[in-house]
């Protein structure tokens, strides 16, 4: 195996552990974390149906971010279907045999990495121009944009300018999935892809220690996911519990 | 120690709210007074900033972040999106950048960065985290007194996050370290020792609503009662305790009581409970708002009512609606027909279906009505069974007795309100500046009914919108007395059964 194969097999496992123990920890934190008082921002469904309807619409149509700026919802939104799409899409490199709904997609959504990228440059674009988010922008702010712009970019590039040998990536991380590392090929050194890869990796291990937490906060944010109902059902956490049992 | 008065410019008023260009440090000279020693030590928090106040500080941050899943979830899952960057009146009226929401919020995340934090203690400057110095400190204290826990950020958040928990979360964490507002933390000071916001004692408190049955009665010829401490009634009215003198507020306790009188119900005040108003929840203190709220339940059992009804009150409301069951129940010896706590006007908006009020709007022809939604009541609580019937309600009632209403522009108005300024603690002289320019969204708003449909006055529902208003709108050349309270609403238009008029009086004296 060359040198760049055991080591990309190497960083992968890492990235991987990294990120799955860390978004696990923080999602842990999040769950345990009681929330003491009722603060949907209402109105609120008064029902149980009626929260997760809004946390679909939520997640799936950034409801609140629409309320707000036409813009950021419209770069926003067309980034992040793109971007599942476009991982959707990467299932094929991952599973054997590969499902035939993905098979049958996959010519249909290729072109989305472009959607991707465009909603990348337009949330880039507002970062820059408009002098309220400009202010309220850190470097990583930037860099995150920059990072998940060059992974669509490096990745567009082996889809429409130069084709690596997709067989023997998809044969090393099938490698890795299965621990079977005797089989694996070597990576093919081509630079999109080495640097697609490299970069998927320092995305994976900065997730869980950065804003990219919104993905997991989103779903326990105490002002969308509550139920409108402290009137008809009594709401207390453990250590306010605590304060009654003492006076 | 009066401070001088700060000159600065009255907004001018434009037909849109327009979102202004990014001004640095336009506010950074509003704070409020700093609590005192005698002020603090009684709601548990040290008299004045302690020795190590950086680690004290880091240390109640740390256990907020335990307690508090919004806190938590908050700090993360922040994408600078700038959703809210428009969004807060006071970024709107002052256009200091700290005043925006995100912005407000990381003047505390950058803190949770630099020291709870991965990144941030490894790569400070990458993501923006710094130490808690004081400078830091200073900003916290100006800049979260800036913020009205009004909500409206939480509404266009893309996660829901609400700047008003990190506000008080901010106030807390800094209380905990000697850094209390003189404002808020006086008035809780007067509530546990005297029973209200205002510091009116019991017999003050007697006098008040005989001198309002007698004013009834002259108006009215009808013996209108306003009872105190009566034991075995039904209903335990809870009111802001500006409702028993300040204008307009009182207007809207003549209301309630007429309301009851013509609904048969057997009520009363409490001299115990003389105080809607929970600042507790202004200084993120649940412990506090605990101790506030219990006095309810405790004035409840020794009265023996059945139901509890709270008066106009925004915030009073929020923590009636949507805390007091946590934090003061179970309700379990009230009666079970009856949510608890009922708002007044879902009380009033029954009678009126039923019917048993007797209702000449025309009385209320002599205004063209707008309704100021607060902002508490709109986006933080809810009236009657459905979602949103804390915004058909009141509008039902004030439809119910006036022929002439009129709303606001859409985006001013329900879940999408503007904070009447005043709100979230700040309703105190010393923060006049913040107040004015923080008005600035509803003014223009309200200045553009005015020019279109003719409107002259502005119902509310909140003690702290009518005082603000009253105080505000003088600056912006408009009458202070354009403010009603609805339930002033429904008492100009109430015919009490056996009611006389004076006009009607003098009729009849001039046809004899």
């Amino acid at each position: 195996m060359s040198f760049l194969t055991v080591t990309f097999a190497a960083l992968f496992y890492v990235a991987t552990a990294i990120f799955l123990i860390g978004v696990v920890r923080k999602i842990v934190i999040f769950a345990k974390t009681p929330a003491p008082l009722k603060i949907p921002t209402t109105p609120a469904p008064t029902t149980k149906t009626g929260v997760v309807l809004r946390m679909f619409r939520e997640v799936a149509f950034f409801e609140s971010l629409f309320k707000s700026t036409k813009w950021t919802w419209l770069f926003g939104w067309v980034f992040h279907m793109a971007l599942f799409a476009v991982l959707f899409r990467h299932l094929r490199y991952f599973m054997d045999p590969v499902p035939a709904i993905v098979e049958w997609v996959s010519p249909l959504i290729e072109y989305l990495a472009f959607a991707m990228i465009i909603g990348l440059l337009g949330l880039w674009a507002r970062r820059l121009l408009v002098d309220r988010v400009r202010y309220i922008s850190a470097p990583s702010d930037h860099l995150m944009l920059l990072l998940l712009l060059l992974i669509g970019i490096s990745g567009a590039s082996m889809t429409f300018v130069a084709h690596t040998d997709i067989i023997a990536v998809k044969e090393f991380f099938r490698g890795l999935l299965t621990f079977s590392w005797g089989s694996m090929p070597n990576l093919p050194a081509d630079p999109f892809l080495i640097v697609h890869l490299a970069l998927v990796a320092l995305l994976l291990i900065i997730f869980p220690i950065s804003k990219l937490l919104h993905a997991p906060g989103v779903f326990f944010s105490p002002t969308r996911n509550q139920v409108d109902n402290p009137r008809e059902q009594r709401h207390i956490a453990p250590w306010a519990q605590k304060l009654e049992d003492r006076s | 120690m009066a401070k001088k008065p700060i000159e600065f410019e009255v907004p001018k008023l434009t037909e849109y709210t327009e979102v202004p260009a990014v001004t640095p440090d336009t506010m950074a000279h509003s704070s409020p007074y700093v609590s005192k020693v005698e002020f603090q030590e009684p709601l548990g928090y040290p008299g004045e900033l302690v020795d190590g106040w950086q680690d004290k500080a880091i240390g109640a941050m740390g256990e907020m972040l335990g307690k508090y899943r919004s806190l938590q979830v908050f700090l993360d899952s922040c994408v600078k999106c700038g959703a809210c960057t428009d969004k807060c009146h006071y970024y709107l009226g002052t256009s200091d950048p700290k005043n925006m929401p995100v912005a407000r919020q990381d003047l505390l995340r950058k803190v949770y960065r630099r020291y709870f934090t991965f990144a941030g203690k490894y790569f400070p400057k990458l993501v923006g985290a710094v130490d808690l110095d004081k400078e830091v400190l200073d900003d916290w204290y100006s800049y979260f007194h800036q913020c009205s826990q009004c909500r409206r950020c939480s509404v266009f958040c893309p996660y829901g996050i609400d700047t008003a928990e990190i506000s008080m979360a901010a106030r807390e964490i800094m209380d905990r370290i000697g850094l209390g507002q003189k404002y808020c933390n006086e008035i809780i000071n007067k509530v546990f020792k005297i029973g209200n916001n205002l510091g009116l004692p019991e017999n003050a408190l007697a006098d008040t609503l005989e001198g309002l049955e007698e004013d009834v009665e002259d108006e009215t010829g009808v013996a209108v009662k306003y009872p105190l401490d009566k034991k075995g009634a039904d209903i335990l009215l809870v009111t802001p305790s500006a409702d028993f003198f300040a204008e307009p507020h009182v207007d809207g306790l003549i209301g309630y009581g007429k309301v009851f009188h013509e609904a048969g119900a057997d009520w009363t005040l409490s001299s115990k409970a003389s105080e809607a108003a929970n600042f507790g929840m202004f200084i993120g203190s649940y412990e506090n708002m605990r101790r506030i709220s219990l006095r309810i339940r405790e004035a409840a059992l020794e009265l023996g009512v059945k139901r509890i009804i709270f008066g106009e009150c925004g915030h009073a409301w929020r923590v009636a609606y949507s805390f007091l069951n946590t934090l003061a129940g179970p309700f379990d010896f009230l009666d079970p027909k009856y949510p608890v706590p009922q708002h007044i006007l879902e009380f009033t908006w029954g009678e009126i279906q039923k019917g048993t009020l007797n209702i000449d709007k025309s009385r209320n022809d002599d205004m063209v009505l707008t309704f100021h939604d607060s902002c508490n009541v709109a986006r933080a609580s809810r009236m009657g069974d459905e979602p949103g019937g804390q915004f058909t309600i009141p509008r039902n009632v004030i439809k119910a007795v006036c022929n002439n209403f009129v709303d606001m522009a859409p985006d001013t108005i329900h879940e999408k309100t503007f904070c009447c300024g005043g709100g979230g603690g700040l309703l105190t002289d010393d923060l006049m500046e913040l107040r004015v320019k923080g008005a600035k969204p509803r003014m223009d708003a309200l200045s553009t009914v005015i020019e279109d449909h003719g409107v002259t006055h502005m119902a509310a529902i909140c003690a702290i919108c009518k005082a603000q208003f009253t105080k505000v709108l003088p600056f912006y050349g408009m009458g202070m007395d354009m403010i009603q309270s609805v339930h002033g609403l429904v008492s100009n238009a109430i015919i009490l059964t056996g009611q006389v008029d004076d006009d009607d009086e003098e009729d009849a004296e001039d046809a004899a």
